[in-house]
């Protein structure tokens, strides 16, 4: 099992937030990568954009499947990371760096206490991939 | 990629199925069966078939002996390619039709002798051809079975596979030229060791005995060649234009409507569908599958429909991003006067409309 970043939050669709003061990043967890496999193309939204949580942030096409990324805070889309246009991998060779999607800054910050632990996380997978 | 989880019933799985967990094999439900989708990575995989050699299980295909005086006849009556101009060895891709010209499946025929063939089908369409054939052969003199459970099948891929294989066998495997086979001992094991495959690539496929294709499976992980699943399996066959059986090609699509006129020989005489097919040779298909490239970025999955305002005028069977070329490709139903090289077309992608150009087909043809 990889290890599952403690400073992170998940959401039951398995995107992570990174929260730091009011700006949380957001991407993918390793398992969610691990589970659609090769990524050849994430679809962002535009900087400015305003999303809920829950709101539907994106797509993203592996080789296998297309699914939606849906963002687990709301606020204002500050920076998508541009790096994926070309190199859509990254999300499968660091989910956690180099291969966030975007920034938020955080319209309420307690939400973030809404999502789950990296601990609730590893539990909430283990069952996912039991079933 | 499509679930099947329609039944509550066990995956069956394959004799390899064990040696496939072992090496890494991330398994899914396929039409019924446990089936590795991937290894290492679809891309990887994909690579090692084109660039050097990898290998698939496909021990789910089923197969069926059709033996006795009136052999040939019943395969040249159910099928539309013509079977009288196969030789001994030899093997040709064929269409088992209803009479109304859709595909009962698509199926490759051996023709081990005269009298004797040897019939491989879709997984998931077994039961149902063996049922057709043995029904078509009420009243004739032939003796049709169903011998899936006596093979397992491993398909060797990729530009290196003659020479990966050749050390295992004494049987010379540059005398076994495409679309022929031999009947030979290969790593111990009796073995139909055919030169056919379904990615475009040279490459083997082996019919071997289940209690001996774990081992040989082994065998060809510990000289290098690569475990591969179903994904590449998919990629490097759209990549090739190979149909796929439940998506490109069904019960409601003819061979020329699949634009595989090739396999259509309406000269042999009668055939199931041949009615249905002359009159579309005469006047054209109502449709016919093309291959595509995205113009918008996306990719045009199994399903998404086609349309011209408000209207559906087409379907996509299949897309993928191609590993080899980059970008997101595609086979899909249009209609014969908008199925023109360069014509454009809107795919409907989840309610978004994407723009798609009908490009030549095979996508990937080998350098020879």
């Amino acid at each position: 099992m990889s290890s599952i970043p403690e400073d992170n939050r998940y959401a039951k669709s398995h995107e992570y937030v990174h929260a730091e003061g009011e700006v949380g990043t957001i991407g993918i967890s390793d398992y969610a990568q691990k589970e659609l496999g090769d990524v050849v193309f994430v679809e962002l939204p535009q900087v400015g954009s305003i999303l809920d949580a829950g709101d539907e942030l994106g797509s993203i096409e592996s080789v296998k499947a297309v699914s939606e990324l849906f963002s687990p805070i709301s606020g204002e889309v500050i920076e998508v990371n541009e790096a994926l246009t070309d190199k859509p991998e990254l999300v499968n060779t660091d989910p956690y760096g180099d291969g966030w999607m975007i920034r938020i800054r955080m319209k309420d910050a307690t939400e973030i206490d809404e999502l789950m632990t990296s601990e609730e996380y590893e539990e909430y997978i283990e069952k996912e991939s039991a079933h | 990629m499509a679930e099947h989880t329609a039944s509550d019933q066990p995956l069956k799985k394959t004799p390899l199925n064990d040696v496939e967990k072992e090496l890494g094999g991330k398994m899914v439900d396929f039409g019924g069966w446990e089936l590795p989708v991937q290894f290492s990575g679809i891309l990887e995989e994909h690579d090692a078939v084109r660039n050097r050699v990898g290998v698939f299980d496909v021990s789910h295909m089923g197969e069926v002996t059709v033996r006795g005086a009136q052999a040939l006849e019943l395969l040249q009556r159910t099928t539309c390619n013509d079977v009288t101009k196969l030789e001994d060895g030899r093997a040709h891709y064929n269409g088992l039709l209803y009479p109304n010209g859709g595909f009962v499946d698509d199926i490759l025929i051996y023709k081990i002798a005269d009298n004797d063939y040897f019939v491989v089908v879709n997984a998931s369409n077994t039961e149902k051809d063996y049922e057709w054939l043995r029904d078509a052969a009420q009243g004739l003199d032939v003796d049709v079975q169903n011998v899936s459970a006596n093979w397992a099948q491993l398909a060797v891929q990729g530009p290196e596979a003659e020479r990966i294989l050749q050390p295992l066998t004494e049987v010379p495997l540059p005398s076994i030229k495409y679309y022929r086979f031999a009947q030979g001992v290969i790593d111990g094991a009796q073995a139909i060791i055919s030169r056919t495959g379904y990615t475009g690539e040279d490459g083997f496929e082996l019919y071997v005995s289940p209690d001996e294709a774990p081992r040989i499976l082994r065998r060809l992980n510990e000289l290098g060649v690569k475990p591969c699943g179903l994904g590449a399996r998919d990629t490097l066959r759209l990549e090739a234009k190979m149909a796929l059986y439940g998506n490109d090609i069904d019960d409601t699509t003819t061979p020329l409507q699949a634009d595989l006129a090739w396999i259509v020989k309406l000269e042999k005489g009668d055939f199931a569908g041949r009615d249905v097919l002359a009159r579309e040779k005469q006047e054209g298909p109502p449709r016919k599958l093309v291959g595509f490239e995205m113009l918008d970025r996306g990719i045009g999955r199994h399903g998404y429909p086609i349309v011209e305002g408000s209207e559906e005028i087409g379907v996509v069977t299949s897309g993928t991003h191609s590993p080899t070329l980059k970008k997101a490709i595609g086979l899909a139903y249009l209609p014969l006067d908008k199925s023109a090289q360069g014509s454009e077309f809107t795919i409907l992608n989840r309610g978004k409309e994407t723009r798609a150009r009908v490009v030549p087909t095979p996508f990937y043809k080998r350098a020879k």
